[in-house]
């Protein structure tokens, strides 16, 4: 089955109905699974119990990044193809991606603050990951503004490319930055470092974030073509009133 | 004189009459400037190592002063239509509307600059630094900021919305413009590394920002 399949709403709507709830019953049974695995992880010998904030904050951050990747393809899909559901998977997607982004901040700020002494630090990452979540709030803000739905979806596309080429600038600058001010960042996980028995629930917690994303995209995407054909119906029902 | 030049040459003569925002920002500029030490206090000291800072504050925030009328007044009195159905690329044009808007906004503010610096105890050999930084790093700004002004073209209060989106893309300007502006003040840094940067970083927005501005009036318009 080719993905141009889907691009009819009626029979992405009676697909997504389909999978919904497997999903969601998969992401339930992949999470229980990952948080039983996280739980007996062992401690750290020096942070102790906080260390498992990782398995909420690594799968975050890699989701909110994942996610403008994803809205950088369904740009490219309303700007190149015009497929009708690129727009509505970057509408759906961007709430999720702020969302995800958020709960990075905060988890990091809470591990922050027994680690560090502070909930806040002006580390590179962390910099780069608060201008992120601004960045998915300026498009949540334009989704917001403009009325009409393609207009909106055109000029936002723009923006996650724009965002899309700008993001590892602001990566590399942000680190350029943070470097000249403190030396080399003590806060670093060197991915081969890890051993296997926190490696592999953070691999099975990365896996049920994205089980959980993929789910909440669906049914965000499913609502928001529900939600314009009740406009639809609407302006129907209202012009021929009129 | 071709299309390029004329439309150069008219956006500049609506910037500098009445009604055109020329002058506002570096008047902005300045009130900024004035202000910072109301904040953070008299301390000349304080102000001579946070000074590069202000001046970079303060000129990326009156970059985006003018920004939301540059297509929005044209879009109004239909010159926009007149534009796009030119015969001159529309990117070039946009070049063009961003040159003769940095020309206005950015340009006046680089001449203020220097006397500026002298309120918050910027030493004149450093100054020759900050200048230099200003002069390379601002059309950056101008050609980062022409994307949002493109986009938030028909918006009714874009103004707004154009500095919340704008903004955060204009971070890796404001760190190598303060960085090379810092190097040149006192740092420890050599100026020509954060320098070299900010000017890849303007070449790099000079080539997308028309573009991408292109590309998105085409679609608002359509």
């Amino acid at each position: 089955m080719r993905i141009s399949e889907f691009a009819n709403p009626s029979r992405f709507l009676r697909a997504a109905s389909l999978t919904i709830p497997w999903l969601g019953g998969a992401t339930v049974i992949l999470f229980a699974f990952a948080l039983y695995r996280a739980m007996l992880a062992p401690e750290d010998y020096q942070q102790g119990a906080t260390v498992k904030i990782m398995f909420l904050h690594v799968p975050s951050a890699w989701l909110g990044m994942l996610c403008w990747g994803l809205m950088t393809v369904a740009a490219l899909g309303t700007l190149v193809w015009r497929h009708p559901l690129a727009d509505v998977t970057a509408k759906a997607a961007a709430p999720l991606g702020a969302a995800f982004t958020l709960l990075c901040l905060v988890t990091g700020s809470l591990w922050g603050r027994p680690e560090w002494g502070t909930y806040w630090v002006w580390d590179a990452r962390l910099t780069s990951e608060l201008i992120l979540f601004l960045l998915y709030l300026g498009v949540i803000a334009l989704w917001r503004t403009v009325e009409d739905v393609s207009r909106a979806a055109r000029a936002v596309a723009i923006l996650t490319l724009v965002g899309a080429i700008d993001l590892p600038i602001i990566k590399f600058s942000v680190d350029w930055w943070n470097t000249l001010h403190q030396g080399a960042s003590v806060f670093r996980l060197g991915g081969s470092t890890i051993d296997p028995a926190i490696l592999v629930p953070l691999l099975l917690m990365a896996a049920a974030f994205t089980l959980l994303f993929v789910t909440l995209l669906l049914a965000a995407m499913r609502n928001e073509i529900l939600r314009r054909r009740v406009r639809t119906l609407r302006l129907l029902q209202a012009s021929a009133a009129g | 004189m071709t299309p390029l030049t004329a439309l150069l040459v008219r956006d500049m003569r609506i910037a500098v009459r009445v009604g055109g925002g020329a002058l506002i920002g570096v008047l902005f500029f300045v009130v900024v400037v004035t202000l910072t030490p109301f904040a953070v206090g008299p301390d000349l000291a304080l102000l001579k190592r946070i000074g590069p800072a202000i001046l970079w504050l303060a000129a990326l925030l009156a970059s985006l002063l003018a920004l939301d009328r540059l297509f929005a007044s044209d879009h109004e009195d239909g010159s926009l239509d007149l534009i796009l159905i030119g015969r001159a690329p529309l990117e070039l044009v946009i070049a063009a509307k961003g040159l003769a808007h940095w020309l206005t906004t950015a340009v006046p503010l680089i001449v203020a600059a220097p006397l500026i610096g002298l309120l918050l105890d910027i030493e004149p050999p450093a100054q020759a630094g900050l200048v230099l930084t200003l002069l390379v790093g601002t059309p950056a700004l101008t050609f980062i900021g022409i994307v949002g002004a493109a986009i938030a073209v028909t918006l009714r209060r874009g103004g707004l919305l154009l500095a919340i989106i704008v903004l955060p893309l204009t971070v890796p300007v404001l760190i190598f413009g303060v960085a090379a502006a810092n190097a040149a003040v006192a740092g420890p840094v050599p100026f020509g590394t954060p320098f070299t940067v900010l000017c890849a970083l303007t070449l790099a927005s000079l080539v997308i920002g028309p573009f991408a501005a292109a590309a998105a009036l085409r679609l608002d318009i359509e």
